[in-house]
């Protein structure tokens, strides 16, 4: 519905293939960018930019629910367990696995696998997606409100079953010494593909019938969406990339454990996206950046530290009060948050140009 | 492990069961209320019988009140504090689509849990427990506390003045008017956002109860105590029918026995406690999305 229906009319194939041009031509840079960063930049500083691919990943594939679907999920903290979960036991070693499941053996099949770390993320979106097709089934055929809670329940099940199980997820010890595969490369790279899948889906007519339910569902219906498979079809889509995010942070940080995937980390996600604009994959992705960011520089609240000599004690939790305070806000005076329902686009980015210089009369 | 399944046995679970089914048959009125009115999964009802419990234990043991009053005012500061939660969150985008309403009533539960966590601290606080609740009565070989009579005795009373209020008062009628058809309601000059004021206030004070009963039966006291009650009695108010009050104390009931029976049949499900819940939910919304007393209600 963005500034693309407006210049639908200029729309020919010169300008097209421009876009295409100007788009590959920012992938080269970005990945340009990233083999600088890869050479030149801290430790500290490259695991930023690792976290921001993986809420890049995450927040994408959340607001196609939430922002882009209308549909008010809160399990991402669930399917990025399950990924993480699943991508770990597929990638440790047979005596890495006997090593630490000291409570209860790692039960047969498993304990003897190991597959390649391309492959244990393709098998954790795989489960993933077919773990929310199994939810989404009977909650969808119901009111959607009942997902909201239905997922947020899920969260508590998924670590639950993880303490449980000990013979599959070694409880609450959780799993540890996996080798640290995600770098760079596979962070970024799977980000960019999953960006391109997300935009191009959303530009499909499968969007074009999210965004009708999303504005009116008896309406959408009445058009011959189905929409109880569009609502399942999208959110097992979304569920593959969260699973495969969860690889990728699983491999991240090495050691994984039920407390990891709290319900702090679906909020988190949900600020966001909603602070990027609820409907906005640019606006996700922006906003993935400034949070993920802005997170770290906001650790100065919860740390001691001295300005113009009054001493200030960290407060733990102080973070988490500022952000849901934002959250409430932007809810309240913002809604659209940092990019409304708009997209960038270079059609839009020359026509901002073109007025600009008209303006300044040139 | 076995448990031998005798008739003391049994008695005695029933009796654990029922008072942890009312607990959370308190939590999804105020819950039930809610949804009923305005179509909206109000997240900070859990959190406010976290609220409710830090009001009764500060005026206890900081302030040296004694617990009547103390708990009465708890009930009220927890009433008042769920009218302005509606006026500061809810208002203003009431309005807009209802995921909006869901992400700030998020924001809010998250808001209550770490303002409490930033200004009383994380660490559990042991919530006194007045004389009057102490004790217990045996009859055979079952153990009743006295406390679970209590909580017995105060769910019916106050299900028995929601459903007063709720179906004798005039207010109540703007109540069930107003979750059939707002606008028609608001067509026929009744205040609109008086009657909602009112609705948080009842349900908060319903949340307020239960909060200081279930502190008394599990007396720690910390900032995110209110979640998993919260979760529960949701699905507690979706299993009786949402919308509809008898039904949520009687969801709760149900809920609280599965619960307590799922444990004392297979102990070593304990761990599964949590999940059972939520199956249940799924179950529901299978076989008999409106629940068991709900009617349903106009999209």
């Amino acid at each position: 519905m963005s500034s693309q229906r407006i210049f639908r009319k200029d729309f020919n194939s010169t300008t097209k293939i421009r876009n295409k041009v100007l788009t590959l031509l920012s992938v080269i840079v970005l990945l340009g960018f990233l083999f600088y960063a890869d050479r030149n930049l801290d430790a500290y500083s490259v695991r930023i930019l690792q976290n921001i691919a993986i809420f890049i990943i995450l927040a994408v594939s959340y607001n196609l629910i939430n922002g882009i679907m209308g549909q008010f999920s809160l399990a991402p903290n669930a399917f990025l367990a399950i990924g993480a979960y699943t991508s770990a036991i597929f990638t440790l070693s047979p005596e890495e696995k006997l090593r630490s499941f000291i409570i209860e053996p790692m039960i047969w099949p498993l304990s003897q696998i190991s597959l390649p770390f391309s492959l244990s993320l393709l098998i954790a979106g795989i489960v993933t997606a077919f773990v929310a097709l199994l939810m989404a089934a009977p909650v969808f055929r119901v009111r959607g409100d009942y997902l909201a809670i239905v997922t947020l329940g899920f969260g508590e099940v998924v670590q639950v079953l993880a303490n449980n199980l000990v013979s599959l997820t070694n409880g609450s010890l959780g799993l540890k010494g996996l080798y640290p595969f995600t770098n760079l490369w596979w962070a970024w790279g799977v980000c960019i593909f999953t960006v391109f899948c997300t935009v191009r889906l959303v530009n499909s007519s499968y969007g074009r019938a999210m965004k009708a339910v999303r504005e009116d569902e008896m309406a959408a219906e009445a058009m011959g969406i189905n929409a109880f498979r569009i609502k399942t079809f999208t959110f097992a889509f979304s569920a593959f990339f969260q699973g495969v995010a969860g690889g990728l942070l699983a491999h991240l940080i090495t050691t994984i454990s039920p407390s990891l995937f709290t319900f702090m980390f679906t909020f988190n996600l949900l600020i966001i996206i909603v602070i990027g604009g609820l409907g906005s994959i640019t606006g996700s992705i922006l906003a993935a950046i400034l949070i993920t960011w802005g997170g770290e520089a906001l650790r100065v609240f919860e740390e001691p530290s001295t300005f113009f000599g009054f001493h200030y004690e960290g407060i733990p939790g102080m973070r988490m009060v500022i952000f849901s305070a934002i959250l409430i806000v932007v809810m309240i005076f913002a809604r659209g948050g940092i990019m409304g329902r708009y997209e960038f686009t270079w059609d839009g980015l020359f026509h901002w140009f073109k007025r600009k210089l008209l303006i300044l009369g040139i | 492990m076995t448990v031998p399944l005798d008739f003391s046995f049994a008695f005695q679970q029933l009796v654990y069961g029922l008072t942890l089914g009312c607990l959370y048959g308190l939590l999804a009125i105020g819950y039930s209320m809610v949804y009923g009115v305005l179509r909206l999964i109000n997240f900070a009802h859990g959190d406010l019988l976290m609220v409710s419990a830090y009001f009764a234990f500060f005026g206890m043991v900081i302030f040296q009140i004694p617990w009547p009053v103390s708990f009465i005012g708890s009930v009220l500061f927890t009433a008042i504090l769920g009218i302005l939660i509606d006026r500061g969150a809810y208002r203003p985008i009431r309005k807009s689509p209802r995921i909006n309403a869901l992400i700030t009533a998020i924001g809010v539960s998250f808001l209550l849990e770490n303002l409490g966590l930033v200004l009383i601290g994380g660490r559990p606080k042991s919530f006194p427990l007045p004389a009057l609740f102490e004790g217990s009565f045996v009859i055979g070989a079952v153990n009743v506390p006295a406390l679970s009579i209590w909580t017995l005795l105060v769910t019916l009373v106050l299900l028995v003045v929601c459903a007063v209020v709720v179906k004798k008062t005039r207010i109540g009628m703007a109540m069930r008017a107003l979750s059939r058809d707002m606008e028609t309601v608001m067509l026929m000059g009744i205040d609109k956002d008086r009657v909602i004021s009112f609705t948080f206030a009842l349900g908060s004070a319903m949340a307020a109860a239960g909060g200081i009963m279930w502190c008394m039966k599990y007396p720690a006291v910390e900032p995110f105590m209110g979640v998993i009650p919260g979760l529960k009695a949701f699905v507690a108010a979706v299993l009786g029918g949402i919308g509809n009050i008898t039904g949520a104390a009687l969801g709760g009931l149900i809920l609280g026995l599965i619960e307590v029976l799922f444990v004392a049949v297979e102990p070593d499900w304990s761990g599964y406690r949590d999940a059972v819940s939520f199956f249940l939910m799924i179950v529901i919304l299978l076989t008999r999305p409106t629940g068991i007393m709900g009617e349903r209600l106009p999209d």
